[in-house]
This record gives structure tokens, sequence and C-alpha cells, in this order.
């Protein structure tokens, strides 16, 4: 019997050898002017960033800030999509816009592939994901996802007020991707706390950061040892036994992509099918004409994907230059504003608004080019189960109290608070 | 009519498939294909252009 001893270390062991990354200083606070100052971390913008968005776009377009050691904000959905496609001048290294920037060194692997690396490592990373994501293979668990949806409707009901954010939204891809990585499904509520930890955090104090990236790297680790001794029919599983290029991956690899889709599959589909149900619940002609009609629900479903697309994304620029009229230095943020591209009039008719039957809608909700959302598929089928199922349990509701609706700041925007009176 | 996927662009969205499903369907790993020779009958003229008009990447060509 072989031993698989690649998981024995600790994740600080893992990681001890590798060079240290930049540090800056900490800038919070209110934002003095958005296209010189901009914060994707200040309450300002987690409230609603669409009309400082908008602004930009007919001012500017690409803001700048000296927060987070300095960075960018595109605005326009062509210049969003020019940093998408060019993977040259823009790496992917780092992707959290926060005030660390990881080591050159780190390229093109990156701590999380495939959404960290850069071509031409990206690739084979993403290769082995994909096949395990494909329409056909989600829509094997569409039957499950219907089950769990009716369960948790199930116990809220009865009640006149209910939190489709915590109560409904969240726990949906939470069990989806415990049970695709093969980890226990009570885990959940610790779940979002590493989310919280690695998305909202990013002006904490840098031991803190690091203190909280570390528990869930423990937390990956004994999941993996667990695979290890007892290997099943699940991803974890998979990403133990995978090679590329004829080698097993490597410790950090198999648990940054353990990390990656953990992070990536639960916060963003709460987000997205939170936000939909805010749009129902304070927009009743569109809530009544889902339920008269519920074959519009895909259409209506692209739709709220595009004007609430909860996926921010950030890049690191690789030399010097000037770009669309602005001096760029290496190692600048560009914060890669999926959302923003999303509602600019100049790709968009009636940009602003939401139209449930938009027909024409190439929206970038899942980015664009080679780093496409490889859980997209997946997303889509949650985000249709959860919406169908609501809608036939709850045909009616509405905000309970539009002012005690909480959005998450930073690159993921959706609802965490969302109370509905029901009926 | 018929409809054609520039495989340099597609990235997989399966915007095409899920819209216009006899005219499209997916590899094993997500990306667009079209099915058979990409003849369009007269009534799926409609769903091949929608799925044009969906398709973020701008990869399907009506020709
Ligand atoms: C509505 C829900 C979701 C949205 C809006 C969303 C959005 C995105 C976006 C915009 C990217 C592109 C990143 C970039 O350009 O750097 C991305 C990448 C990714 N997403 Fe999602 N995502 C969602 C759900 C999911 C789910 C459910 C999973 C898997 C369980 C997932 C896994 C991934 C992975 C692995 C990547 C990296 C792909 C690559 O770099 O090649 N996502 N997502």
């Amino acid at each position: 019997m072989t031993v698989d001893d690649r998981f024995r270390q600790d994740y600080q062991d893992t990681v001890r050898d590798r060079p240290p990354g930049v540090r800056n200083e900490i800038i919070t606070g209110p934002v003095s002017d958005w296209a010189t100052d901009f914060s994707h971390a200040e309450p300002e913008w987690a409230a609603d960033p669409y009309p400082i968005q908008d602004e930009l776009r007919s001012r500017c377009p690409i803001a700048r800030t000296e927060r987070f050691g300095g960075g960018w904000l595109p605005t326009r959905y062509e210049d969003v999509a020019s940093i998408a496609y060019d993977t040259e001048r823009f790496s992917s290294r780092a992707i959290i816009m926060s005030n660390f920037r990881p080591p050159k060194e780190a390229a093109p692997v990156g701590g999380s592939p495939p959404i960290s690396s850069d071509p031409p490592f990206h690739h084979h990373a993403r290769k082995l994901l994909l096949p395990a994501f494909t329409k056909s293979a989600v829509t094997q668990r569409e039957e499950a996802t219907r089950a769990f949806c009716h369960r948790l409707i199930d116990a809220l009901e009865g009640k006149e007020v209910v939190d489709a954010a915590r109560d409904y939204a969240q726990h949906i891809p939470m069990r989806v991707i415990a049970d695709m990585l093969g980890f226990p499904p009570e885990d959940g509520p610790r779940f979002r706390v590493f989310i919280e930890n690695l998305l909202e955090g990013i002006n904490l104090p840098p031991e803190e950061r690091t203190a909280r990236v570390e528990s869930l790297y423990d937390y990956l680790l004994d999941q993996i040892r667990d695979h290890v001794e007892r290997p099943r029919d699940d991803l974890t599983t998979y990403l133990v036994d995978a090679e590329l290029g004829g080698q097993k991956l490597h410790p950090s690899h198999v648990a940054g992509t353990m990390a990656l889709l953990l992070i990536a599959g639960i916060d963003t589909t709460w987000s997205a099918i939170g936000a939909s149900l805010w749009h129902l619940a304070r927009t009743p002609a569109d809530r009544e004409r889902l339920v008269a009609d519920p074959g519009l629900l895909p259409t209506a479903m692209e739709e709220f994907l595009r004007a609430y697309a909860p996926v921010t994304m950030a890049r690191l620029v690789r030399e010097d230059m000037r770009w669309q009229g602005v001096d760029m230095k290496a190692d600048d943020w560009i914060l890669l504003s999926f959302p923003a591209a999303n509602r600019d009039p100049a790709q968009f008719d009636r940009a602003g608004e939401v139209v449930i039957d938009r027909e024409v809608n190439r929206h970038a909700a899942f980015g664009l080019g080679i780093h496409r959302c490889v859980g997209s598929h997946l997303a889509r089928m949650e985000l249709r189960v959860a919406l169908e199922v609501w809608l036939e349990r709850f045909p009616v509701f509405g905000l309970a109290d539009p002012a005690a609706v909480t959005w998450a700041t930073g690159q993921v925007r959706g609802p965490r608070t969302l109370p509905l009176r029901i009926g | 009519m018929k409809v054609k996927i520039d495989s340099e662009r597609c990235h997989g969205h399966g915007r095409c498939y899920d819209l216009a499903p006899g005219l499209f369907t997916d590899d094993d790993e997500g990306y667009g294909q079209v099915a058979g020779d990409g003849s369009v009958p007269p009534e799926s003229e409609r769903a091949a252009r929608l799925a044009v008009a969906n398709c973020p990447e701008r990869a399907i060509e009506i020709l």
C-alpha cells in the first residue's frame, strides 16, 4: 500500500519557503471623490454601487485610488472586456483587491488555480475541473437540489416574516458544494465564516487576515487527509488523485482549488438568489408575471444576473504602460467590475432598467475569456431551481422592512439580511 | 440558414445549447458545438438568432 504523504505537513509548513509578498498601508474611511479615491470596501458602495459606477462611466471613465497600494476602476463594458481578454498585460496572480500583493514568483500558478493562474498553466488547471461542471453533469444534481429547497421552505412555512438571504439563499449553494466536495453538510456555518474572512475582511490587520486564511487551510487539509484514508466518489478524491503532465498535483494546488470551489461556489450563488428575490419583492409586476408564466424564468434570471451581477474580479498590471489614456504602473490593481460593464448603455439598451423579457443579453456576469466561470452551469441550475421553488411555494411576498436589508461589501455583492413578508 | 461557432472565441458559457438545444450541443468540457452540419430549419431560425444575441463572446455566426 502506498501512503500519500503530500498532505502530512501543516499548511504553514507547505507555504513557509515561499517568497513574501508586498503589503501596503491600510486606508479606510469615507471616500472623498469616487474618481480619485474609490473603495469597494466602504458602506456607501455596498449599499448601492450603481449610481457611483454610472456617474464614473460618464465622467472618467477609468477611476483611480491610492488605497490598496494603488489601483484603477474601469467602468465601460469595452474596457472591462479588453482587460479580461488581455492576459498578457493583466495578470490574475491576485484576484482579490486588498492590501497584499503576492510575490511575482507566484505566477503563473497562484494560490487558487485556475482563478489565480495565467497562461499557459491556467489552461491545464482549468481543464481538470471542466468535466465535473458541464451542464449534463450538473443536471444530475437538480432533483436533490429541488428537494433540498422544498425542505428549506417547509421549515419556514407559517412564518409571517422570513429572512430569505439567511434562511434560504445561503443554504442552497452550501449544501450543493459540500456534497460535491464530500464535506460534512453540517459544516455549513463554518464555510460562512471562511467566506466572510476572505472576501469581506480585506482591510483587517495582516496578522489577523493570515490567521483567518490559515484556519480555512487547516480545515481543508483535515478534509483532504480524511479522503486520502477513505477515498470517495467526489471532487476532493478526484483532486487528490489528479495528475498534470504525469505528476500528482502539488498539495497547495489541491488545497487552493478546493478553497476556490468552496468560496466561489457559495457566496456568489447565494448573492444571485438573494438579489433576484430582493428585486421580485420590490417589483410586484415582475413577480406576478413570473408566477403566471414560469416559462419566462430562464430569461428573467439572465436579466437578474446582468443587472445585479454579484461578482467583481481583480487583476494586477504586469508592466508600466499607458492604457486608454491613463498611466498604469506595474502592480497597480485593476478592479474588474463585471457589474459596471453590465450596466453600460453603450452595450445594453435600457441598461439601468430590469427588463425581465430582455431578448438580447450578452451580459458578463460569469466573466469573459479564458476565466469564464467554471461553475456557471451549476450556478444557473441552482438559481433557477431556487427561484422556481420559492415562487411555487410563496407566490406573494414583499419587503418587510426595506431599511433592514443589508448587502455584503467587497467583490461579491448580494443581500446578507433580507426580511420578506410572506402572503 | 446555417450556424457556425468560432471555437477560438467560445469559452463554454453554454447560452447556445441552452437557448437552441436542437442546433447546438456541448462537448465533454462544456464548449459549444454545432449539431450536425449546422443547417437551420425554418422553424428554428428564431432560436438561432436568440443564441447569437445571447453569446457573451460573440462566437456564433449565422451564414
Ligand atoms: C451566480 C453565481 C456565480 C457568479 C456570478 C460567478 C462569477 C464568476 C466570474 C465573473 C468568474 C471569472 C473570474 C475572472 O475573470 O477572473 C468566475 C470564475 C470561476 N468560478 Fe464562478 N461564479 C458563480 C458561481 C460559481 C460556482 C457555483 C462555482 C463552483 C462551484 C464557481 C467556480 C468558479 C471557478 C472555479 C472559477 C475560475 C475559472 C477560471 O479561472 O478558469 N463559480 N466566476
